[in-house]
């Protein structure tokens, strides 16, 4: 008999009887308001930032001003070519070493703990929202949901090879619990949400 | 309604004005109290420490000098905890024995006291009373708190309640754990102490006497003048 | 056991007694964040209750479970290994480096990789582990264990990892700000990420319907080394199954709201596929979880994930260190799955608590810890691994309390006690005495009170 099949007989021999799988919808009203406002005071509460924007002009300006110093910008959106190198193919992922800020869409954001959700076809390279200094997201404003629950429904059987919740920079508190922002990933995260009936001038 | 008392051994022994003011109170309340001579201890000391199955001839003696009566009142949670979970051929009586605060509050449902007790005092709740009976909420649930050694407190006249830093955490007490871990268990202990008097506890209160010996033990030999009351012994006070 | 139990070890944690004040301080402060954390969502305990019955609901199918998320897993082409013991996973791992002539590795938090003593068995072979967990590289240079499975070396001060990264990564002496120290981790590791071609990772949760896995990390080391590696190794115990993806939703809103109080990890990675060109594998251990599974009493603590919820609150851990527990996953939570991995050399572990009881109001998936260190002293005894001293003292005292007689004639009030009572059984040394005093003995016992006045 194989490891294998020894293992599967030992845990069939020893497993208890069938408990049947709860319901995972949560109690209460559902009734969510003001998710962009929750969305982003918890962000900031984990160390990231987020601009309510009505364009993606909007997303150059601010990227320009903040990011004077970057140069190596690499982006999925074409709208950003002005300041940001647009490929869909990196043949050596060791070759984004040196990328400042990376600017991605994603499918859409979690309010109850700041988390965006990222599929493969979206960041060009699994390694780049992780190798570079600095992130970003662009999530449509009307694309963020309640809680975990609401983003698995909208998951669901989504056909992907490698997706990933992304909420704030990578930190670490491993030194006597003090909060560092920048352990290996991007010292930062800024997440632009993108509602078109937005006035330019508005910040929520 | 005839109530048994159940004291245990260390009570008893050590601390006989506990057990006298239990009395008291289950009288005064209008209980026919009757107190079986021949009882010893609930088992707890040697099933804690592994030897449950030794604990056979404690068992039986328990049921032989408890099982006739309507209920059973002890004032310490954990030997109250013990016998609910632990004893066995006698279905009733897992039902029927109370510790005292509970039973002064959800049996009698006593409501006011002509006590007085002008001191500040702090609360140790002990776990087994608090996580195992459920004397008062936890802080670790997210739930609505309450607490019936504190509903029982606030009755007494004078008496000022301290806040304290950490609720509920344990004493360090912990059966034989006070002499096979002593460093942790002494620690624990002055952590707790400290706690107490950082908040400017006169008294230290709680509904288990074997947490209130071990925090004894650490404030006497600090030689800290503050001390240790079962919360029977303030119930039962006319200062 | 060991050479030194976890009393001995304890002793010596205590003998400087600061720094227990501060270990204290600094892990009830995680437990206070987790509180607050947990305040947040109203749904918190059916949270709890939901996560528990899906764990029940595993754990009665796990060998079904297991089955599909290898054939899923196969069927994204990930390559799926089982180990049934730790010298088997060892093997496996070393076999897929040595097969791809592979001597060096980044490896990111596995406790699993911990409890299989894989890199101390990987550097015999002559290879190069690096942990990339910022916690798990400052135990690895100072060549100690984790003491903590969330946060690995939190013992340590800021100034000794000062001093390690000093002598290890060349930072100027006497510089311990945490700021600047990560910094230097992040330039130290970045190097390695770059240029080791074999990663290795954990799993948090595999999902039997779809056959991916998700790793959960702060820092991003999970994903920086498996997304620039040619070949990721992804190990896990079989407990880490849940039945669908949908349940990620559950158990991702408490692990990390229970652990450290955020309200997720930064990065929640969910590997279904291995990127074009790359390796990925999967080991799937087993080392000693089935027998615990056949255990009636002690089977809920495979529903553990890990968040050392138990650790933080307890007030035991806080006061003696992850190292005095002498074994991969300490706190709580190690002190019930230990013993199953060996009896003897664990039978300290569930002694190592007063059964408050706070471990099992914390724990996110509901596992009735203190109820299983209380069975666990019993099974202990019963197979016997009790001290001898402690069985015949066990028995004398249990004679005297099951006879009313003799216990009234031990002696007058108090005196038997103050000989033999719980807080003074292992007389000698007399280890009550050691920090506090004994109660005063009264005149009369309340028995001999009542016999003068009710009766």
């Amino acid at each position: 008999m194989s490891s294998r099949d020894k293992i599967l007989a030992a845990i069939k021999n020893n497993q208890p009887d069938q408990r049947d799988l709860p319901a995972v919808t949560p109690p209460g009203t559902g009734e969510f308001s003001g998710l962009s406002r929750q969305f982003i005071e918890v962000l900031e509460g984990i160390g990231g930032r987020a601009y309510i924007v009505s364009g993606f002009h909007r997303i150059a300006t601010i990227l320009k001003e903040q990011y004077t110093d970057t140069h190596r910008i690499v982006s999925t959106c074409p709208e950003l070519s002005a300041l940001a190198e647009i490929s869909q193919h990196y043949e050596d992922p060791h070759t984004l070493e040196n990328v400042g800020l990376v600017v991605l869409e994603a499918h859409f954001a979690v309010a109850e703990n700041g988390a965006c959700w990222i599929t493969e076809e979206k960041m060009i390279e699994r390694a780049l929202p992780f190798i570079a200094q600095d992130l970003a997201l662009v999530i449509r404003r009307k694309d963020i949901v309640p809680t975990m629950y609401e983003a698995y429904e909208r998951i669901a059987g989504a056909e992907y090879g490698f997706g990933v919740f992304i909420a704030g920079p990578s930190k670490t508190a491993d030194i006597e619990q003090s909060l560092v922002l920048g352990a290996h990933g991007p010292k930062s995260m800024t997440v632009f949400l993108l509602d078109e009936e937005m006035s330019d001038a508005g910040f929520y | 309604m005839r109530v048994g008392l159940f004291i245990p051994c260390y009570v008893d022994q050590l601390y006989p004005q506990v057990a006298i003011a239990t009395l008291h109170l289950l009288e005064k309340y209008g209980c026919d109290v009757d107190y079986p001579a021949d009882q010893t201890c609930c088992g707890q000391p040697m099933a804690n420490s592994g030897f449950e199955h030794l604990t056979q001839g404690c068992n039986d003696l328990f049921i032989k000098n408890f099982a006739a009566y309507d209920y059973i009142v002890c004032p310490s949670g954990s030997c109250t905890l013990h016998i609910k979970d632990h004893l066995h051929g006698d279905a009733d009586i897992p039902k029927k024995i109370y510790e005292l605060v509970e039973f002064l509050t959800d049996i009698l449902k006593v409501e006011n006291i002509e006590a007085s007790f002008p001191h500040k005092v702090g609360l140790h709740q002990s776990c087994h009373g608090q996580r195992g009976l459920k004397l008062a909420q936890m802080t670790e649930l997210m739930a609505p708190p309450f607490s019936k050694p504190e509903q029982l407190l606030k009755m007494v006249k004078g008496i000022q309640l301290i806040d304290l830093a950490r609720k509920d955490e344990c004493c360090g007490f912990g059966g034989t754990f006070c002499v096979a871990e002593a460093a942790v268990s002494v620690k624990m202990g002055k952590d707790r102490v400290a706690d107490h008097l950082h908040h400017g506890a006169e008294y230290i209160t709680g509904a288990d006497m074997s947490c209130l010996m071990h925090l004894e033990g650490i404030l006497r030999r600090q030689k800290s003048p503050v001390q240790v009351k079962h919360i029977a012994e303030i119930l039962d006070s006319k200062e | 056991m060991s050479k030194q139990d976890h009393a001995a070890l304890a002793d010596e944690f205590n003998k400087d007694e600061p720094r227990v004040d501060w270990h204290d301080q600094t892990l009830w402060f995680v437990r206070e964040k987790r509180d607050k954390a947990a305040q947040k969502v109203p749904e918190w305990e059916w949270l709890r209750d939901t996560a528990s019955k899906i764990k029940d609901n595993v754990l009665s199918n796990l060998s079904e479970y297991l089955t599909l998320f290898e054939e899923q897993a196969i069927r994204n082409g990930i390559v799926v290994h089982w180990a049934a013991d730790a010298k088997a996973h060892n093997d496996i791992v070393y076999s897929l480096l040595k097969k791809h002539g592979i001597d060096r590795m980044v490896k990111s938090k596995s406790m699993l990789t911990e409890e299989c003593h894989l890199n101390e068995y990987l550097k015999e072979q002559g290879i190069d582990v690096v942990d990339t967990d910022l916690g798990e590289r400052v135990v690895q240079l100072a060549g100690e264990p984790p003491s903590h499975i969330v946060l690995p070396c939190i013992h340590k001060k800021k100034e000794e990892i000062g001093e390690i990264f000093h002598e290890h990564l060349g930072t100027p002496a006497g510089n311990a700000d945490p700021q600047f120290l990560t910094h230097a981790a992040r330039l130290h590791l970045r190097e390695k990420f770059l240029t080791r071609r074999a990663a290795l990772t954990g799993v948090n949760f595999a999902i039997a319907e779809t056959g991916e896995f998700v790793v959960c990390t702060n820092e991003g080391n999970a994903d920086m080394g498996a997304h620039l590696a040619d070949i990721h190794i992804a190990c896990m115990g079989i407990e880490k199954l849940i039945p669908q993806r949908k349940h990620l939703g559950i158990f991702l809103r408490l692990l990390t709201r229970s652990a450290t109080g955020q309200p997720i990890t930064t990065y929640s990675s969910h590997f279904k596929r291995p990127r074009p060109g790359q390796e990925m594998h999967i080991v799937i251990v087993d080392n000693g979880r089935s027998v615990q599974l056949g255990r009636k009493d002690f089977r809920n603590s495979l529903k553990c994930i890990r968040c050392a919820a138990c650790f933080n609150t307890c007030p035991v851990y806080r006061r003696s260190g992850g190292h005095s527990y002498h074994t991969a996953v300490a706190g709580p939570i190690g002190s019930i799955l230990s013993p199953n991995l060996d009896m003897k050399q664990y039978s300290d572990l569930p002694f190592a608590s007063t059964l408050c009881g706070s471990c099992s109001n914390v724990c996110p998936v509901k596992i009735d810890i203190h109820e299983q260190l209380y069975k666990w002293r019993q099974v202990i005894v019963q197979e016997g691994y009790a001290p001898a001293g402690k069985k015949l003292a066990m028995k004398a005292m249990n004679w005297v309390l099951s006879n009313p007689s003799v216990y009234h004639t031990a002696g007058k009030a108090g005196r038997w006690f103050m000989l033999n009572a719980p807080f003074t059984v292992n007389n000698g040394l007399n280890p009550w005495w050691k920090g506090r005093d004994m109660p005063e003995v009264p005149r009369e016992s309340f028995g001999q009170w009542y016999k003068k006045n009710r009766k």
